[in-house]
């Protein structure tokens, strides 16, 4: 293994002080010190996480909303301050806007299901070439259901959106633009003031996707002017099991629920049901407590960290894995857009991603290799399958240097 | 690296490069999709049955170096064996591939007995069990399409 001699370090940024934040970084993995490298997948989390889920187990465990005695109202008061650091994580204008669910998926489901019910026979949903299976397969069920339309806009081979073609796209039976904010399989930045001002020009509400943009970007949901922003907790350093649905509440007010149960309603009679306010409607049953503190958690920790310093040094990180990896022979990165987060896609000659996924585990590299859940990506470059890094601030120059050492090592052994 | 090694091995190595009978086969009794949706794994393989004996087997396909691998040993193994013959075989690939520790001798399977370094790559065994889950299917069965899953 190489380790360069520069120490590739960063103004502003100590990656080693960041890094024992992370306690399972520190591990070995078939004798070579861990280097994950598929954060797209999930993060890691952060000691305090565990932490502040650990504790809540032990000193507050209650169901929340329900109980008067001590423990119910510290477990409710953790949960509800939880959701106001979400809120003013993402600048939304208030705490009705912010809808606990199971994750990213569950939250376009809810949209799909909620929204869904009042679109009719024709209707048309707006998604894109490049969304993940959750952006997509929800509107086709709804399509089942309900014989809606799904459009589709475009990408360019460097694996970015055709905007010459979104226009043309809205039709007056548009009744929801759906996009990723940034793609999994390509890492791509889409340019989601322009669709939304697009989309506005045509009276259409829009739904961001943005699982993969918050671990890398700062989102204001009142300065984008979304009307919906789906994320995953799991994916932004926090638990597993937890996720938020933005709404704006003018919308969410006039939406159908969602499930039904306990927690979402005011009176319940055999003839009546009466729901309850936003944004307990849309979360029926017991919630993830320990999810929900947990993802607080995590949000706190991203808001005393250097952001500026952290965004500069990502940066740095695409800028030389792309270097380093378009110097390995045969090797051909997928997704070349001009505003990419820190993930690079590839392919290389004569070497499957799941042999490339095997031989760079036995060097404790750690990568995604797959479809990531767009088929229709991969289907656009003709390929079964990529291998992705996926980095995140914690990662280092080394580990990329790792990575590129590895790749051409497959190469020599496969080819 | 000499881990690695027990996977890929030469022998492994010069299938993936050279597949044996990787050819298209018009006159086939039995024509059966293998699909590992996972990894993307995709193959086709043909058998041509005649008196209980197969006369011929080839396939098609993409995938990794192990699924590409284990289906040209594949065609090498059952070629001009009897159906009986065949279907024994696949029991005891079955076994040396899925079990730990497996009743199998890797030596008495001849060069099949490469693929035993799998074990040891417990997300890779699929891979390597596809193009056999193939060959049951086709002459087991009357589906045309198996999936891994
Ligand atoms: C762009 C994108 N959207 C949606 C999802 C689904 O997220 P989850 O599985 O957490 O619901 C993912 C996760 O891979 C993703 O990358």
């Amino acid at each position: 293994m190489t380790v360069s001699n520069e120490p590739m370090t960063s103004p502003g940024w100590d990656v080693t002080s960041v890094r024992r934040d992370f306690p399972i970084l520190e591990q070995s993995v078939h004798g070579y010190p861990l280097a994950y490298l598929d954060n797209a997948a999930t993060t890691q989390k952060p000691r305090v996480v565990l932490e502040a889920m650990d504790g809540y187990y032990r000193r507050d465990n209650a169901n929340v909303h329900r109980g008067v005695h001590a423990l119910a109202e510290r477990a409710t008061g953790a949960f509800e301050a939880a959701r106001e650091s979400v809120r003013r994580f993402i600048n939304a204008r208030s705490t009705r806007e912010i809808v606990f669910v199971r994750g990213t998926t569950e939250a376009i489901n809810l949209v799909a299901s909620s929204f869904g019910q009042r679109l009719r026979e024709g209707d048309e949903i707006l998604i894109s070439a490049m969304e993940h299976h959750a952006n997509i397969v929800p509107w086709q069920l709804l399509r089942e259901r309900s014989g809606i339309v799904l459009r589709v806009v475009p990408i360019t081979p460097a694996g970015e959106l055709d905007l010459d073609r979104l226009s043309s796209l809205f039709t007056p039976r548009t009744r929801l633009l759906a996009i990723t904010h940034v793609s999994n399989a390509l890492g791509t930045v889409n340019p989601v003031r322009e669709l939304i001002a697009e989309a506005r020009r045509h009276g259409v509400p829009v739904l961001l996707d943005g699982a993969q943009a918050l671990p890398h970007l700062r989102v204001d949901v009142q300065a984008l002017d979304c009307d919906f922003y789906a994320f995953s907790g799991h994916k932004l350093f926090g638990p597993t099991g937890i996720g938020v649905l933005y709404g704006r509440e003018s919308l969410l007010e006039t939406l159908p629920p969602y499930q039904g149960g306990g927690e979402m309603i005011r009176t319940v009679s055999f003839e009546k049901t009466t729901f309850a306010g936003l944004p307990h409607r849309f979360e029926a049953g017991t919630p993830d407590i320990s999810g929900v503190i947990g993802l607080g958690r995590a949000i706190e920790y991203l808001e005393q960290l250097d952001w500026d310093a952290a965004t500069a040094y990502e940066a740095r990180l695409l800028e030389h894995a792309t270097a380093c990896l378009q110097d390995v022979p045969g090797l051909r990165i997928i997704g070349q857009a001009r505003h990419k987060v820190a993930l690079v896609s590839f392919v290389m000659e004569d070497v499957h991603p799941h042999d490339m996924g095997t031989i760079l585990d036995r060097r404790g590299l750690a990568v995604r290799a797959g479809h990531h859940c767009a088929m229709p990506v991969m289907s656009y470059y003709g390929v079964p399958a990529t291998s992705r890094a996926a980095m995140a601030f914690y990662n280092t120059f080394d580990e990329i240097d790792r990575l590129a050492e590895a790749l051409r090592y497959a190469r020599e052994l496969l080819a | 690296m000499s881990d690695l090694d027990d996977l890929y091995q030469e022998l492994i190595l010069d299938h993936k490069r050279h597949p044996r009978n990787f050819r298209d086969m018009p006159d086939a009794t039995r024509a059966v999709d293998g699909h590992n949706p996972l990894c993307g794994d995709q193959l086709r393989l043909f058998v041509k049955v005649a008196d209980g004996r197969v006369e011929d087997v080839s396939f098609i396909g993409v995938g990794c170096a192990i699924s590409m691998a284990s289906a040209s040993m594949l065609t090498e193994a059952v070629m001009g064996k009897t159906v009986q013959e065949a279907q024994q075989l696949f029991a005891d690939m079955h076994d040396l591939l899925t079990r730990n520790p497996s009743g199998i001798d890797p030596a008495e399977l001849g060069n099949l007995g490469a693929l035993a370094g799998v074990h040891e790559y417990p997300m890779r065994v699929k891979c390597a069990t596809l193009s056999w889950h193939t060959l049951d299917t086709a002459l087991n069965t009357d589906d045309d399409v198996v999936t891994t899953e």
